[in-house]
């Protein structure tokens, strides 16, 4: 099953290579001669970049296979793949792959629920919707390096709301306690929590952040997806006396369902390379380095510690996980070429 | 229009359950927004107060008054609207002369430049930022505002490109073919036609680039190093590293930086959406 997706991944990789191979150099001239307006409208977008982008990442792939770093910053030399085989036997590697994985899946999780739900319950005419629906869009349109300062600021173990908020529950919290402690042994901490100086705490406190980000671009694409089921088919489901339940998972999930997955798998590539959230609530992966995701892990390797060759080998690293996963992607717009 | 008879109407305390809902995540997403606004409203006093009213005790504009004379918000506020600027018409002019391309011809390599164009999208910033970092030091425009201009045009290029070509295919070509007969060459028939007849395209694709500059802290961050040419995000980040004494400084600052992309944002979000979905998949 793998070994298929692995080939129909290279030979999507491979048209390019494919197609320049097929056409020889003459065909491509004469065709290129009848659109030569069409090279013009192009070229000036894709110089740019291809100056910023594209050189870049050409670039960034010898250097993974070099040495450079700060003793070897002008003499640097190619060394081969010895810089991938330090990224694969690096525990921390896989320490940090797997809380980028947990964070991406959390945090989508929660987007697509809270997203959804929230869309559902709008596509119902309650008063005030356009109100509402304005409001909820807040997080998203507030720029995201100012939503993880402020939510670093709400986490402040003596000043931030979040704590001075907690604290308030705390008779709460004591009740509960009274009652779970007989029961299960187990009590829960009262608050004020030390949310920024503690792993978990500061992991969880990004999370939050980006939840709060994260929900309404999922609610307003449910949202317009939502709006455009034609209401006939609940009508058609009502005289064939369908159940609420029957209809949703009948109609409406199904026919959500083309907007929601390309919405999903932009979700999961923003996310899983999210730098500004972690890195700007955790303050650089604090406490000690244990809140890094890849993209952080990678910034800080580079411009801390200036491992420059083993930074570039992991960032493609970072690359080829996403590009796996984005190559469903790509295939489903290739299938839907006749359309644009 | 939904009355009790009518079978898709929900019961009653379904619609209570839905209300109470809506009305909880709306307060979970205005919170933080009015907490930076208490915060900004604060005396320097009062800082650590751990008050939570809305609008604190003895409240005053000392932080929005010292932002504007005794620190380099505007200079800061400047070099923002300069990067955005530029990159705006920048990314305007590319993204519109592209889009056309995309949209018009069926030429080799256009598949191919399409897929790239998504494919960026899956790069890490930073397999990007130290091979530009480089570069910018070996073309002497490291530490420049054109640097950063340049890279944001990039940033922006992908999404603004399938945007702008998504919109010019839904213009017939029978316009520009009318156009050809009356004389027009080739060119006049894109910029005299077709150009004016995708404004409305066109200022998403404005509005798009402008905020992805204005709102950008990673790429400055590693790109500009002198004080003077700091943007916004920076100068703000400046002020958390010191968040027990600037904590009201920021918070004016955050307000006043947020407000109109907010507000621009909200009122473009309807079709920043429908340029998502559309550019990727159609069905």
């Amino acid at each position: 099953m793998c070994c298929i997706c692995l080939i129909v991944n290279v030979s999507i990789c491979g048209t390019v290579i494919m197609s320049s191979v097929t056409y020889t150099f003459r065909d491509f001239w004469a065709q290129a001669k009848q659109n030569r307006l069409a090279y013009y409208y192009i070229l000036p977008a894709f110089l740019v970049m291809g100056l910023v982008v594209l050189y870049p990442f050409v670039y960034n792939l010898i250097l993974s296979l070099s040495n450079m770093n700060l003793s070897h910053f002008l003499d640097w030399e190619l060394v081969g793949i010895r810089q991938y085989v330090k990224v694969f036997t690096d525990p921390m590697f896989y320490s940090v792959l797997g809380k980028n994985i947990l964070w991406t899946i959390v945090n989508l999780v929660f987007h697509v629920v809270f997203g959804v739900g929230l869309a559902l319950i709008l596509n119902n005419p309650l008063k005030g919707r356009t109100l509402f629906r304005t409001l909820l869009i807040l997080p998203w349109a507030v720029p995201q390096y100012i939503t993880a300062l402020t939510w670093r600021g709400m986490f402040n173990y003596r000043y931030g709301a979040v704590n001075l908020w907690l604290v308030k529950l705390n008779p709460v919290i004591e009740k509960v306690n009274e009652f779970l402690d007989p029961l299960v042994g187990f009590q829960m901490g009262l608050p004020p929590y030390e949310w920024l100086s503690t792993p978990g705490g500061a992991f969880t406190a990004a999370i939050v952040a980006n939840i709060w980000l994260g929900f309404p671009f999922m609610m307003i694409v449910a949202l317009g997806a939502l709006q455009s089921i034609p209401q006939e088919l609940y009508e058609v489901a009502d005289i064939d006396g369908a159940s609420r339940f029957q209809k949703f998972r009948t109609i409406t999930v199904p026919l959500i369902k083309p907007a929601m997955i390309p919405a999903i798998t932009l979700g999961v590539i923003w996310t899983f390379n999210n730098f500004n959230v972690i890195w700007l609530v955790t303050n650089g992966g604090n406490p000690s380095d244990s809140t890094h995701i890849l993209v952080s892990y990678v910034y800080k390797a580079v411009f801390t510690h200036y491992r420059y060759a083993y930074s570039a080998a992991l960032s493609v690293v970072i690359f080829l996980i996403l590009l796996i996963f984005g190559i469903n992607f790509i295939r489903k717009t290739k299938a839907t070429k006749g359309a644009y | 229009m939904a009355n009790s008879t009518d079978p898709r109407s929900n019961p009653r305390w379904l619609t209570i359950v839905q209300y109470l809902i809506v009305i909880l995540f709306t307060l979970f997403a205005l919170y933080p927004v009015l907490r930076v606004f208490t915060i900004s409203l604060r005396p320097g006093d009062m800082l650590h107060s751990t008050s939570l009213a809305l609008i604190p005790e003895n409240w005053t504009l000392q932080n929005y008054i010292q932002l504007f004379t005794q620190e380099d918000f505007l200079l800061w506020m400047r070099n923002s609207s300069l990067v955005s600027l530029f990159t705006t018409i920048l990314g305007v002019g590319l993204a519109s002369t592209a889009g056309y391309g995309f949209s018009r011809y069926k030429f080799k390599g256009r598949e191919t430049g399409l897929i790239t164009l998504i494919t960026t999208q899956m790069f890490p910033l930073t397999m990007l930022l130290l091979p530009l970092f480089i570069m910018l030091v070996k073309l002497k425009i490291y530490d420049t505002l054109i640097g950063l201009v340049i890279a944001y045009t990039a940033t922006a290029l992908p999404f603004t490109v399938w945007q702008m070509k998504g919109y010019y295919d839904t213009i017939p070509v029978s316009l520009e073919e009318a156009a050809r007969i009356d004389g027009c060459n080739e060119f006049m028939a894109f910029y005299r036609i077709i150009f004016p007849l995708a404004a409305p395209a066109l200022v998403i694709t404005a509005l798009f680039a402008f905020m992805t500059a204005w709102s950008e802290y990673l790429v400055a961050a590693v790109l500009l190093s002198d004080q003077n040419l700091f943007t916004l995000p920076l100068g703000l980040k400046q002020f958390q590293s010191n968040f027990d004494t600037q904590w009201g400084l920021y918070a004016a600052g955050a307000l006043i930086v947020s407000i109109p992309v907010v507000a621009l944002f909200i009122t473009l979000s309807r079709w920043l959406v429908s340029g998502l979905t559309l550019g990727s998949v159609k069905g």
